[in-house]
């Protein structure tokens, strides 16, 4: 576990150097990350997490990955679907311009999380840590909802 | 009184104005089965197969198209590990059968998943259920998935391996609209409302007894 987190931070430190984004480890309190739930599935599959992101500082921030106490692994995802096919495959970063907003939603950008420690429930709250370029970290509760939640919270 | 002319005659029958009356009398050839309706969802009728394969549901028992005669059948192919794409379709046909309220009676959701590799019977089912009561989950052989998938010309492809396991399948995201009698009557899109979806399958639903 230590090891894979360890890991991680040397990809989200790598992704920072190569983004070139962010110069220095950003501010915690200029990243805001509300409405954050989980879309939970039945037995061992993966989970996706949503949530919005703000950006309150004058430079635009990446999200690199996360990672989290109760899933194993946590990996940013984006589905497309054109020409009538439907892919979702893993992405570097997701970019909040500065001053600005992105989003974790369904159909489009997502924490696919896998390998649940233990199982996550509806109602569960699971603490997530999102990592951004630079090394900023904001550790987030997000809200599990059922599989057919139409809107998060 | 011939079928087509009393088929004709109650579907006239709903008009409120003696006008339209009048020219739907006028146009009794053109009042049979094939009078155009307001489809807001791609109309496929008499261009694809009607529906048929012979897949595993939940209990591990073999399910036929067969079976399913009577009901109107919303087809749609995807995975169990896929927690984000999918479940946006399976929830937005959740939606719909919510919105067709005691209409939804006799609609059924089929999830076939374009990954029997890893989904057995029960998994695919219990995610099928996860969004309605109304969905079924059903695998199989591949062979069996293919041959269905090629019927209506969906296609799906399984992704290369992650580095840290597992794979992602890349698939056709069209939702096929079947009527009682297992014919091929819509697609929608994920892309289409849930009041369009609803919208046809009310009319689809509501013509049943008169075909
Ligand atoms: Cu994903």
């Amino acid at each position: 576990m230590m090891r894979a987190i360890g890991r991680r931070t040397v990809a989200a430190l790598l992704g920072a150097a190569l983004l070139g984004a962010a110069a220095g480890p950003v501010a915690a309190a200029t990243i805001g990350v509300s409405h954050a739930w989980i879309r939970v599935l039945p037995g061992d599959l993966p989970a996706a997490g949503y949530a919005r992101l703000e950006n309150r500082g004058d430079e635009s921030i990446a999200l690199v990955g996360a990672h989290s106490g109760s899933y194993r692994r946590i990996m940013l995802h984006e589905s497309l679907t054109s020409g009538g096919m439907a892919e979702m495959k893993r992405v570097s970063h997701l970019t909040i311009p500065a001053h600005g907003r992105a989003a974790l939603s369904p159909g489009g950008y997502h924490l696919m999380l896998m390998g649940a420690v233990r199982p996550v429930k509806p109602g569960d709250k699971v603490s997530i840590t999102l990592v951004f370029a630079g090394g900023a970290t904001e550790t987030v509760t997000f809200l599990a909802m059922p599989a057919n939640t139409s809107r998060g919270p | 009184m011939t079928a087509s002319l009393r088929r004709a005659r109650s579907r006239c029958a709903t008009a409120a104005h003696r006008l339209a009356i009048a020219i739907c009398v006028a146009l009794l050839a053109a009042c049979h089965s094939h009078a155009p309706r307001a489809w807001r969802l791609t109309d496929v009728r008499g261009h694809l197969p009607d529906l048929r394969f012979r897949l595993v549901g939940g209990a591990g028992h073999p399910v036929t198209a067969q079976a399913l005669r009577g009901e109107n059948v919303l087809l749609y192919f995807g995975y169990t590990h896929c927690p984000d794409a999918c479940p946006l379709t399976m929830t937005h046909l959740h939606r719909v059968i919510v919105d067709l309220g005691p209409l939804a009676k006799d609609v059924r959701i089929l999830f076939v998943s374009v990954d029997p590799a890893r989904d057995t019977p029960q998994v695919v089912q219990e995610y099928a259920a996860a969004f309605d009561p109304r969905a079924v989950g059903l695998t199989g052989d591949m062979s069996e998935i293919e041959t269905l998938a090629k019927r209506y010309r969906v296609a799906f492809k399984r992704g290369p391996d992650l580095p840290g396991g597992g794979y992602e399948v890349t698939h056709s995201s069209a939702i096929y609209v079947f009527d009682t009698r297992g014919r091929a009557r819509l697609i929608a899109s994920p892309a289409d409302t849930d009041g369009d979806i609803a919208h046809d399958l009310r009319i689809l639903i509501g013509t049943e007894g008169s075909r």
